[in-house]
């Protein structure tokens, strides 16, 4: 690892103002990301701004929105009454991840901001990679592909991003709030995220200088079912190969709300719109569930090795809409 | 042009950045210095002689480096000993009281939760944890929420029996 300046922020305003007075520096919260990749020689910052210490860490609900700082633990959003009540897509899609040290670290807005597993990526010893010199072409393309993605991808990245929180909050239509040097905003977080396609360098619309202060959910109507569905190599502790979030709203046999996010598939968290549109308004049946995954996966673009995660997305999704309907006829 | 990456270069190898670090370890207040890169299973384990909490993967895969935090289960390969500053640390070497082992350090002997040993502490600090967090329901339960602690030997049966021993004679008041 190479050696940096650590700096402890103390509020948000001055942890924003060390990041824009060093175009270089990064921010460090939970560390399994940052430090990983640090000790991996991929990451190299001069400076390492701690921000475990701002005031971000509550998770409060206002109205039908829960409000969930940026710095609360996967744990702790797991842990939240109001998830366990109101969000179970988000909490099974908490609890399908890492494992319980992992989640007792990582941090909400660290977790929306994870970098790709791409084992490429994340060994310097690859030549080829566009993420980390734009240019330099994508050794993934060639190599074992299994864990790479099929949508929003191009010849020059198949980098997945390997969230299930953020499977599950696209689908929920969640709010980013953020903090830069002179001004907040609010991004969704279905426009949060870049794609590969559009470019593998630039993985979200965060400046340098700006901070994820709070992520914002609004709550589902009371009578809506959802559910997270991860399908991987083993049961647990494991990466996604492709995962459904699913939130149906259902009344008398008919869907009246349908959100579908799908996981290990995107080159970003994928919201899966084209799905929705086929489940809204059509009976709670199987046909309807078919008919919904067929609708998706169809600007797939696969190289040898991810070709078997259009059928299986879909078979996924369709599963998925059993258990949180209970219709499986 | 002025080449900002290569200037990087050279200061980064020449200066030592070093920061004084004081840690509660085990009740024990330590004060060191340490370089910023030093992670809190190096400093527990070169600096404290805390060697108890084992370094397997050092990238956050194995759980053999699983320590408690403020009464949590990390990863102490993972954390910047820097970032432990002001909090409770407790090790596997913490846990021993004034009446012996800890009831899952003698579950794991009588259970046989072990073979070459390496990843136990690991094991037994999760162990723990896991009860606090009252996830010791069903065997189902504990090999879910175990998952994070890799056992190459696969002493998982008898892991999950240690465990399992101690939640059903009333697990929950074994817990720090």
């Amino acid at each position: 690892m190479r050696t940096f300046d650590y700096v402890r922020a103390t509020d948000t305003q001055e942890a924003v103002r060390l990041l824009a007075d060093d175009p270089a520096a990064s921010c460090l919260a939970g560390g399994t990301t940052q430090l990983d990749l640090m000790k991996d020689g991929i990451l190299e910052p001069p400076r390492l701004i701690d921000i475990t210490r701002l005031p971000l860490h509550g998770i409060e609900r206002r109205g039908e929105s829960l409000h969930v700082g940026a710095l609360a633990t996967m744990e702790e959003l797991a842990a939240e009454p109001t998830v366990a009540e109101r969000l179970p897509v988000v909490r099974e899609s908490l609890l399908l991840g890492a494992s319980v040290q992992l989640r007792n670290m990582a941090t909400i807005g660290g977790n929306l901001l994870q970098r790709t597993r791409c084992r490429y990526f994340r060994d310097p010893g690859v030549a080829e990679c566009n993420k980390r010199s734009p240019g330099s072409g994508c050794a993934a393309l060639m190599g074992a592909a299994r864990m790479h993605a099929v949508l929003g991808v191009s010849e020059r990245c198949i980098a997945l991003h390997a969230s299930d929180l953020a499977v599950a909050l696209v689908s929920l239509d969640a709010l980013v709030h953020i903090q830069g040097p002179t001004q907040r905003r609010t991004v969704p977080l279905t426009e949060f995220y870049i794609t590969a396609a559009e470019s593998p360098e630039h993985e979200n619309v965060l400046d340098h200088a700006e901070l994820i202060t709070e992520v914002e959910i609004p709550l589902p109507p009371p009578t809506a079912r959802s559910g997270y569905l991860k399908v991987r190599d083993r049961v647990s502790y494991e990466f996604a190969l492709t995962s459904a979030a699913v939130l149906l709203v259902i009344d008398g046999g008919t869907i009246r709300q349908a959100r579908v996010g799908l996981g290990g598939v995107g080159s970003k968290p994928w919201r899966a719109y084209e799905a929705e549109h086929v489940l809204t308004g059509a009976p709670v049946t199987t046909a309807t569930f078919l008919d919904a995954a067929e609708a998706t996966m169809r600007d797939a673009w696969t190289v040898p090795g991810t070709e078997f995660k259009v059928p299986l997305a879909r078979r996924t999704l369709v599963r998925e809409l059993q258990t949180v309907s209970g219709v499986t006829s | 042009m002025r080449d900002v990456a290569s200037e990087r270069d050279v200061d980064s190898r020449s200066t030592l950045n070093e920061r004084v670090v004081t840690l509660d370890v085990n009740g024990r207040t330590y004060t060191l210095r340490l370089d910023t890169r030093v992670t809190l299973l190096d400093a527990l384990r070169d600096r404290l002689g805390l060697v108890g909490t084992k370094k397997g993967c050092d990238q956050g895969a194995c759980g053999a480096c699983t320590v408690h935090l403020d009464g949590r289960r990390v990863l102490s390969c993972l954390t910047l000993a820097a970032q432990a500053e002001g909090r409770k640390i407790t090790t596997i070497e913490g846990l021993t009281g004034a009446d012996g082992p800890h009831p899952v350090q003698r579950a794991f002997m009588e259970h046989d939760g072990f073979q070459c040993g390496f990843c136990t502490p690991g094991q037994i600090m999760s162990a723990v944890a896991l009860m606090a967090e009252g996830r010791a329901g069903s065997d189902e339960e504990i090999r879910e929420y175990m998952s994070g602690n890799i056992c190459r030997c696969g002493a998982y049966p008898n892991i999950v029996a240690a465990i399992r021993a101690v939640a059903s004679a009333g697990g929950h008041d074994a817990h720090l």
